[in-house]
């Protein structure tokens, strides 16, 4: 019983992460209707640039962990959300009429380039980073093994549900999220009634890469070692969560995130560790099979 | 941003504005990354900068941009246009002939000062810019005099010619007068874009012509590999008893995967391609009884010329038996024929199909699967056969590279695999034999030249490692092939069938299915 609440919590916390880079796929799915599969790699450049602010911040000398925190993670947010806006423009923007294959090849691009840029100019090596933030709470002790909530998984949980109630009501209540809605429903329609379509996608692009650099700053604070290769699995796994959840559907993206984080712990706790991806990867093909639209998305209309 | 049209001093302004902030953006996107590199110390990382490299690139970035500002996008007379025209058939204006002959006298002297200095990295440019030029002259002059020639029959027949006659053309002029040709570097080079021809082959059955988007094509790949690898080592079996065999569980494999994502479409049949193509890999590397997991597997058999092996010594060696002298190159040139052999019948098999019921089916569903399905095509079997010949032609190929290489592992079929095979097919233009092969041999090969710049290493300094750079240009050259050449480098395709005489379609026509 312990061990499986312990589970649950790492799984939680996991899972938190994958929603938030989940919903980079699921926003830009539901806008233009392509993966963007540069994305996963977007969560690793914002990791690596939280890392070196992070060591940037520390040898200013800042060394009060919750104002550095929090500066690394506006600067990782600004700059990653730029380097989103980037990759929109220069490879699915000249492609927007283009057939469907074609952003979806310069995506692929974008990915390869993106973990070969911060190879060549970061090293190969993983990167490790002493933990920041500790301690924890004891919630329950059965014999010999204790349930433990480390602050980490606090703040990751904490992060997550602030960011996804201001995401919410972005979507929900502002200007942004209504034209980013009428662009998701019918383009021309939309810019024909006076939306910006250009610049609600690119804010699209914007605020996801911006919630995959927390994500990438909340992943190297919990793991303590990245690479240039984090983006890759992580991204898929994320994508995987999207699809779970219904694509398009912002609580759908949270809630797959949390079911594929949750499967993946659970599956190395109880099974085999090796495997875990394939749990996770099989469980994208299930649901797909079963749930096209996934869990909270909507049915899809076919027309001729 | 200036309209055209306007004088150059008037669009000076607004160039130089937006070359500013294009700088400033690039500043703040490589500020952290580039400027500062993370370095691994006793106590723990800690941070390098490179402020020179930082102020190069963004430099790079605001005179790139500038000239592009000035020259090429908004000028009253963009430079580009005289390059375009040389390969299309537009008439020269004096205009264009003056800029043709500047950029021809700039090139010719920097390739001269390159002779001169000794700067490889200068000759290399001129050259390139050179024969560039050279390309669309000759081009323009033989569609002048010869405007009705079938140019891509020909293209295809001379091909197909220099493929079958090179390596033995090499080879005699090699052995008659010692020229000294690095004849395994070349035969090595062509059997590697001869799989990637093959593959690309293979998977344009998929994409191409059934509009399947399939990113773990490098699944039946690894199936073909291991299933040849794995019989050849546990039971002893030679090549071609295996590659039918290897094949058949391919194919038999594209049916298995094929079966779950029948009701998928678009990009989540692709991502769930990818799913699989992961799957495949982790089980390859983990079920360790029976694959050796990473370790691989070694000493696979190579291929026999009609059970006379490539061997040194032996009673009945290929040497022996026509009584010439043994060479280790023999046994790489009858590789080189394998699989020239393998992608033809890949080829042929391919134009076959498509004049087949089951071969129009496919192209039917990829223009529009509702529309094929109300026209009484079963569309389940049409998927599943497209999935299980591309898997088939994959794992023939893959049970080549099995015996080429001698030695497997897991690592030889990554993600990155599909997306090269991928990128090739699109890149050719989806659906276009021809267009497929030059892309594999501009991907492949480009990709293989960068390995070889040591002109590059005299240029950059002692610390450029062009190994480091080959992913990073491979990627950029993904993107911008894309952007500049959305429909491929081949952008038009013959229809399959076609009332009385067969014209190229452009490709803007054909919309690509939503399958």
């Amino acid at each position: 019983m312990a061990y499986f609440l312990q589970q649950l919590i790492n799984g939680i916390a996991l899972g938190s992460i994958y929603g938030l880079i989940a919903i980079g796929y699921t926003m830009v799915y539901g806008i233009i209707g392509m993966i963007n599969f540069a994305h996963g790699d977007i969560f690793m450049v914002g990791a690596f640039i939280a890392l070196i602010a992070f060591l940037l911040v520390m040898s200013l000398g800042i060394t009060m962990v919750p104002l550095a925190l929090l500066i690394v993670l506006l600067v990782a947010m600004a700059l990653t959300a730029m380097w989103g806006w980037t990759v929109e423009r220069i490879a699915y923007r000249p492609l927007r009429e283009s057939f469907r294959l074609a952003p979806l090849i310069t995506a692929i691009g974008m990915s390869i380039v993106l973990q070969n840029f911060i190879q060549v100019a970061q090293g190969a090596r993983v990167k490790p980073l002493q933990p920041v933030v500790t301690g924890g709470y004891t919630l329950y002790e059965e014999g010999e093994f204790a349930v433990n909530l480390s602050n980490m998984q606090i703040l990751i949980v904490v992060t997550t549900l602030v960011l996804m109630t201001v995401f919410w009501l972005i979507i929900t209540r502002t200007a942004l999220g209504r034209s980013q809605r009428a662009c998701e429903q019918d383009r021309l329609m939309a810019a024909l009634s006076g939306v910006n379509v250009d610049r609600t996608i690119s804010l699209t692009f914007v605020l996801g890469a911006a919630l995959a650099a927390v994500a990438g700053l909340l992943y190297l604070l919990y793991y303590g070692v990245i690479d240039f290769y984090i983006g890759f699995v992580a991204g898929i796994k994320a994508f995987t969560a999207a699809v779970f959840g219904g694509i398009g559907s912002l609580p759908g993206a949270m809630l797959g995130g949390l079911v594929i984080g949750l499967i993946e712990t659970f599956w190395s706790a109880y099974f085999t560790i090796e495997y875990k991806d394939v749990a996770a990867f099989s469980m994208l093909a299930i649901v797909l099979i079963f749930f096209p639209t996934g869990l909270l998305g909507r049915p899809e209309v076919e027309k001729v | 941003m200036a309209e055209p049209g306007t004088s150059f001093s008037q669009r000076l302004g607004p160039a130089l504005l937006d070359s500013l902030l294009a700088a400033i953006i690039a500043f703040a996107l490589f500020s952290l990354l580039l400027g500062l590199r993370t370095v691994d110390s006793v106590t723990g990382l800690t941070l390098e900068s490179r402020p020179t490299l930082l102020a190069i690139v963004v430099g790079i970035v605001f005179f790139g941009r500038l000239l592009l500002n000035l020259f090429v996008w908004h000028g009253d007379y963009p430079i580009t246009t005289p390059f375009a025209k040389l390969f299309n058939s537009e008439k020269f204006d004096r205009l264009d002939i003056r800029v043709l002959g500047i950029v021809a006298a700039l090139a010719t002297l920097i390739l001269a000062i390159g002779i001169a200095i000794g700067n490889a990295a200068s000759q290399l440019v001129g050259i390139c810019v050179l024969a560039f030029m050279g390309l669309g002259l000759v081009r323009r002059t033989v569609v002048h005099f010869f405007p009705n020639l079938p140019y891509g029959r020909i293209f295809t027949v001379g091909g197909i010619a220099f493929a079958v006659l090179f390596p033995i053309t090499a080879y005699i002029l090699e052995k008659a007068f010692h020229l000294g040709l690095p004849l395994r570097y070349f035969f090595d080079l062509s059997i590697l874009v001869l799989t990637y021809v093959m593959l690309g082959w293979g998977l344009n059955i998929v994409v191409g012509l059934a509009g399947l988007l399939d990113l773990g094509y490098v699944a039946f790949y690894a199936v073909g590999a291991y299933t040849f690898a794995l019989l050849a080592t546990h039971f002893g079996l030679g090549f071609w008893i295996c590659l039918p065999i290897a094949g058949a569980a391919a194919a038999l494999w594209g049916i298995v995967l094929g079966f779950p994502v029948l009701r998928l479409r678009g990009d989540y049949l692709a991502i769930v391609t990818l799913a699989f193509g992961e799957i495949v890999r982790i089980v390859l590397l983990n079920w360790t009884d029976v694959t050796n997991g990473p370790n691989g597997v070694s000493g696979i058999p190579k291929p026999t010329f009609f059970g006379l092996p490539f061997t040194p010594t032996g009673d009945a060696t290929f040497s022996s038996f026509f009584g010439l002298k043994y060479d280790p190159i023999q046994g790489i040139i009858f590789l080189y024929y394998v699989i020239l052999a393998l992608a033809m019948i890949t080829n042929l098999v391919t134009l076959k199909l498509r004049r087949l019921p089951i071969g129009r089916a496919w192209e039917a569903m990829r223009e529009d699967q509702i529309a094929c399905r109300s026209l009484g095509i079963n569309t389940t079997i049409t998927k599943l056969s497209a999935f299980s010949i591309g898997a088939m032609f994959g794992g023939l190929a893959g049970s080549f590279f099995a015996t080429r290489q001698g030695f497997i592992s897991p690592e030889s079929f990554t993600f990155i695999e599909s997306a090269i095979i991928l990128a090739i097919v699109v890149l050719g233009g989806m659906g276009s034999q021809l267009g497929v092969a030059i892309a594999a041999i501009v991907m492949v090969g480009g990709f293989e030249a960068l390995r070889h710049t040591e002109h590059l290493q005299s240029f950059f300094g002692e610390g450029f490692d062009p190994a480091l750079y080959r992913m990073l240009l491979f990627g950029v050259a993904m993107v911008g092939i894309m952007v500049w050449r959305p429909r491929g480098i081949v952008g038009t395709r013959t229809p399959s069938i076609a009332l009385e005489k067969a014209r190229p379609i452009p490709k803007d026509l054909v919309e690509e299915g939503s399958a």
